[in-house]
């Protein structure tokens, strides 16, 4: 067992744990904070993945943005659900076994794929030239530009969709037209 | 060192948990908690691939864009949450049944 | 102009006045009068030319006006029409013509033409205080199509025409009869004229279609003018042993006769037959539709005789004949004696006169027959407008007086002598040519002659039977004149009766001229001092219409003698015993006759016999067996049974079959669909988690399915 191994089972296990504890959990306050430890889990599997750069934005984004909205929306609506009213739906079973089948037909599916037993090919370059390609790729024309401006236009559509959603009593186009 | 298949099959269990949470909890944040697991398992594979693969760059392209998908959907999902809670004043998903039969 | 076309042409014009009169002049009655009279004139005009055109030709007998068209071709054989003028029909058109027109002029007056339409009278009842008719013009379309159905019997050639003619006449008699529609008594009496002479037409149609079949022609002069036709049928057997085919085919014809000239058996509905007014009981009753009777065994003459000559004893036809003919006379006359409405006596002195030329036939006085006929027509046609005319004047009478009496019945009338001279001179005649008083009438020669025939040809019986039927027609004859003209008025209305328009007694001015002179062309050539000074014209013209001459009769005394003194006699007898009959007193023969006046003055209850045996059985059978058992019994039953059971088939198929199958099935599959609907609904519970859950688990299902059991 080399420590790099360890340092994945460690990782692993302490991510996969708290995501249990993300779907079991009663609190939602609770639920969200041991989301948090979740991404923190896997920013840090990234990195072993020699994806540092996704370390951080996953960090960035997840913990700081999404988990924190989370968190606010939780606080918001927390009269909502008490803790003493069921957390879980009528047909809970039926998703934990259909989890439970769907994990045993994907692992079996693997291990009927060799390639998937290999280890790690080996890095021959750096990580800043990574770094570069993927900056560059980003905005090339040639390359991933598109996907990229895209994604930014959708980011946007998403802001203001949420944002009209969201306002508060009366349309928004009302609002809009107020303003 | 590790194999492939360690960091497949974490995702794997990852997704599978989410999706458990996607699907038997009854407030809808939970649910989307439930999501983000899953999305973020599926960025795991997309990741491990990449590493495992001929690193084309195209595979971290592809797990950025799915960042920002996952936030976009985020925002939505919780704009959404929101907007019911002002109707109804419940999240319990299992309340927001109108287009039953 | 050839006689045959202008023979074509005679009963044309009524016809065209019928049908224009019905078509068109219904309201105007002055058009409808002028039409219906102008129609007859000019058939009348033509009928005298070719009555000239037919004495004047050479031996018409064997030559005669014959012409014949293709009418109906049935098959191989075809059925022609086509007229004959030989000297029979010459001598008949010049009577009907004759008549007819007269007649024609005389109903204008009848009807009161000139007179304003009373507001009281309705269409359908005689005007009751002198108004003109309400359907004047109807009855000059009738009357003319009934002078075109007498023209064409007259003119034609076969017996298929003269049927036509027989039957139309037939229909016209009916509707005249019933004419005043109104009252119940014409109604009853046209129907028993129709079906009375209906069952002897019957029997006629039956000749008819025997004779066709046996010789396969109906045409006169192909079956009676053939030597070879006749002994053929006069031989052949017929069906009814006794009898050859041609006295079997002349009997059948005769009961055409016997129904039409209303001899015993069939004379119940002549007498009734007087509810029509008087033009039609002149005209249609007494000198042309009775006539026509005789007249179709005068044309038959042959057939009934074939096989026969004078001198040998009688066929079984002929006998039968005679013996009716003689009958009837008798049996008529006896009846008249005793009748007390002044159309009646006329009505059964008619029928006794046609049996008088019935016999003649019968014992094969032909010419004598034809003779009587013609003067027959001519004096009753007389008598008949006389007695019109006497009706009127009482009723004008009635009216002026305010009185109710009955305007027919003699005993109300007398002292009309003095009232209605022209009607009194004139009937006068023809009284006194009905009962054959001595040279100076008609009546005389033409009756004298059938006497003459009876005794010489050596039929005592029948000789004795029509010379007391001659004494009684005599008799009540100069019983009428007495009663009507002679003595004083018995009522108001005889004293304040009047003459008739001048439209009413002209024609009884001409007739009477016909019924003195009309005898004076038959005057038999061995008369005492007046034979030989005229030819027997009538005779030897005649007489041409048979193959065989017949011979003129030898003058024998005792029947001249005879038939003076029944005349004589019957006259003088009768104006004594009637002489003075008070105002409402009874008849005088009334007392003495007893029981025998009774039953003479209601005919023998020959009706009640009838009506009896005859006409309640028909009833029944047609009320009772008829309708009610079969019609509404029988065939509604099965009817009504037939709709019953489609009805039950239908609510059954519909119950059991349509209901539940039908709708059943449809209602079933809409149900079915609805229920599992239902079930399935179930399923959509809103929640989205549940449907994700069960497509995951699905696809997750299929996946693996499809990944590890499948190549």
């Amino acid at each position: 067992m080399t420590s790099v191994q360890l340092v994945f089972l460690l990782t692993a296990a302490i991510t996969l744990y708290a995501a249990l504890m993300v779907v079991l959990s009663k609190h939602l306050v609770h639920a969200a904070l041991w989301l948090i430890l979740v991404l923190a889990g896997i920013a840090v599997l990234y990195v072993l993945l020699n994806a540092g750069f996704l370390a951080v934005v996953q960090v960035a984004i997840y913990i700081d943005a999404i988990a924190i909205l989370i968190i606010i929306v939780v606080m918001l609506t927390q009269r909502a659900m008490g803790e003493t009213s069921m957390q879980v739906n009528r047909s809970w079973w039926l998703a934990a076994l259909t989890s439970i089948v769907l994990f045993v037909g994907l692992v079996a599916l693997f291990n009927q794929i060799p390639f998937l037993q290999s280890d790690a090919p080996a890095l021959d370059v750096d990580a800043e030239v990574l770094l570069d390609d993927l900056g560059v790729s980003l905005v090339d024309v040639d390359q991933y530009i598109l996907p990229f401006e895209v994604a930014s236009v959708l980011l946007l559509a998403a802001l203001v969709g949420s944002i009209m959603i969201a306002w508060p009593r009366g349309s928004a186009s009302e609002e809009e037209h107020e303003a | 060192m590790i194999p492939l298949s360690w960091y497949i099959i974490f995702a794997a269990v990852l997704f599978c948990i989410g999706l458990y949470g996607a699907l038997a909890r009854r407030n809808a944040l939970a649910i989307l908690m439930g999501i983000e697991l899953m999305l973020n398992a599926a960025n795991v594979n997309i990741v491990a691939f990449w590493r495992y693969g001929t690193f084309a760059i195209r595979g971290q392209v592809f797990a950025l864009i799915v960042f920002a998908v996952a936030a976009a959907e985020a925002a939505v999902g919780l704009a959404l949450i929101i907007s019911i809670y002002r109707r109804r004043t419940t999240i319990a998903v299992d309340e927001i049944n109108m287009l039953k039969w | 102009m050839q006689p045959e076309l202008l023979t074509w042409l005679i009963p044309l014009p009524p016809i065209l006045a019928f049908f224009l009169i019905v078509l068109w002049a219904n309201r105007n009655n002055r058009l409808s009068h002028t039409l219906a009279v102008g129609a007859m004139l000019l058939s009348w005009g033509m009928a005298m030319v070719v009555f000239w055109m037919a004495i004047t030709s050479d031996d018409l007998g064997h030559n005669p006006f014959a012409d014949s068209i293709e009418w109906l071709q049935t098959g191989e054989k075809t059925l022609n029409i086509g007229v004959l003028i030989d000297p029979l029909g010459a001598v008949s058109l010049f009577f009907v013509a004759w008549t007819c027109l007269a007649i024609f002029i005389y109903s204008i007056g009848y009807h009161n033409y000139g007179k304003q339409r009373d507001p009281q009278d309705r269409a359908g009842l005689p005007p009751k205080s002198g108004g003109i008719e309400p359907m004047y013009a109807r009855f000059f379309a009738f009357i003319s199509l009934f002078a075109f159905g007498m023209l064409t019997l007259v003119i034609s050639d076969n017996l298929l025409l003269l049927f036509i003619g027989w039957e139309i006449m037939g229909l016209c008699s009916y509707l005249l009869i019933g004419f005043w529609y109104g009252k119940d008594s014409a109604k009853r009496a046209m129907i028993k004229a129709f079906i009375t002479t209906r069952v002897g037409d019957v029997f006629m149609l039956l000749g008819l279609a025997y004779l066709y079949s046996e010789t396969g022609t109906l045409n006169f002069r192909d079956i009676l003018y053939n030597e070879e036709m006749l002994n053929t049928l006069a031989s052949a057997p017929s069906v009814i042993a006794g009898l050859s085919t041609a006295g079997l085919i002349g009997l059948l014809l005769f009961m055409g006769t016997i129904g039409k000239s209303a001899q015993w058996p069939l004379h119940v509905w002549l007498p009734d037959a007087m509810e029509g007014p008087t033009p039609v009981s002149a005209m249609i009753h007494a000198a042309t539709m009775v006539s026509a009777g005789v007249y179709l065994i005068l044309r038959f003459f042959p057939l009934l005789t074939a096989g026969w000559h004078e001198g040998q004893a009688l066929t079984p036809a002929l006998t039968v004949v005679a013996f009716i003919g003689a009958f009837t006379a008798l049996f008529a006359a006896t009846i008249a004696v005793a009748q007390n409405d002044v159309k009646r006596v006329l009505a059964y002195s008619t029928i006794s006169q046609l049996g008088y030329m019935v016999a003649a036939v019968g014992i094969g006085a032909f010419v004598a027959g034809a003779f009587h006929l013609i003067t027959h027509a001519f004096f009753k046609a007389l008598l008949f407008l006389g007695s019109g005319s006497v009706i009127h004047g009482m009723e004008h009478g009635e009216h002026s007086s305010g009185e109710h009496v009955d305007a027919k019945d003699m005993f109300n009338m007398g002292g009309l002598r003095a009232k209605m001279p022209r009607t009194f001179w004139t009937f006068l005649i023809g009284g006194f040519a009905l009962s054959g008083f001595p040279v100076l009438t008609a009546g005389f020669w033409s009756k004298d002659e059938i006497l003459a025939d009876a005794f010489s040809s050596d039929h005592q019986v029948v000789f004795i039977v029509l010379a007391l039927a001659a004494f009684l027609t005599a008799f009540y004859t100069m019983r009428q004149i007495t009663l009507t003209f002679l003595g004083k008025p018995r009522t108001q209305a005889a004293e304040e009766a009047h003459e008739s328009v001048w439209s009413m007694t002209a024609p009884l001015i001409i007739l009477a001229v016909f019924a003195l002179a009309a005898g004076w062309v038959g005057i038999p050539e061995q008369f005492p001092l007046l034979g030989g000074m005229l030819p027997n014209w009538f005779h030897d013209f005649v007489g041409g219409t048979l193959m065989g001459h017949p011979h003129a009769v030898p003058f024998n005394a005792v029947p001249l003698l005879t038939s003076v003194g029944v005349a004589l006699g019957g006259l003088f007898l009768g104006w004594l015993v009637y002489r003075r009959v008070p105002s409402g007193a009874a008849d005088p023969l009334a007392r003495p006759l007893g029981p025998l006046y009774r039953l003479l003055q209601n005919k023998y209850y020959f009706d009640e016999i009838y009506d009896f045996l005859f006409i309640r059985p028909a009833y029944w059978f047609a009320e009772t067996f008829v309708y009610r058992w079969l019609d509404r019994g029988l065939i509604d039953g099965i009817l009504h049974a037939v709709g019953r059971t489609a009805l039950r088939i239908g609510s059954f198929l519909r119950n059991a079959i349509d209901l539940p199958i039908v709708n059943g099935f449809g209602d079933a599959v809409g149900e079915g669909v609805k229920r599992a609907g239902n079930r399935f609904r179930v399923i959509q519970t809103g929640r989205v988690q549940e449907y994700l859950v069960v497509g995951l688990l699905f696809t997750g299902l299929l996946l693996s399915y499809v990944i590890f059991f499948q190549p």
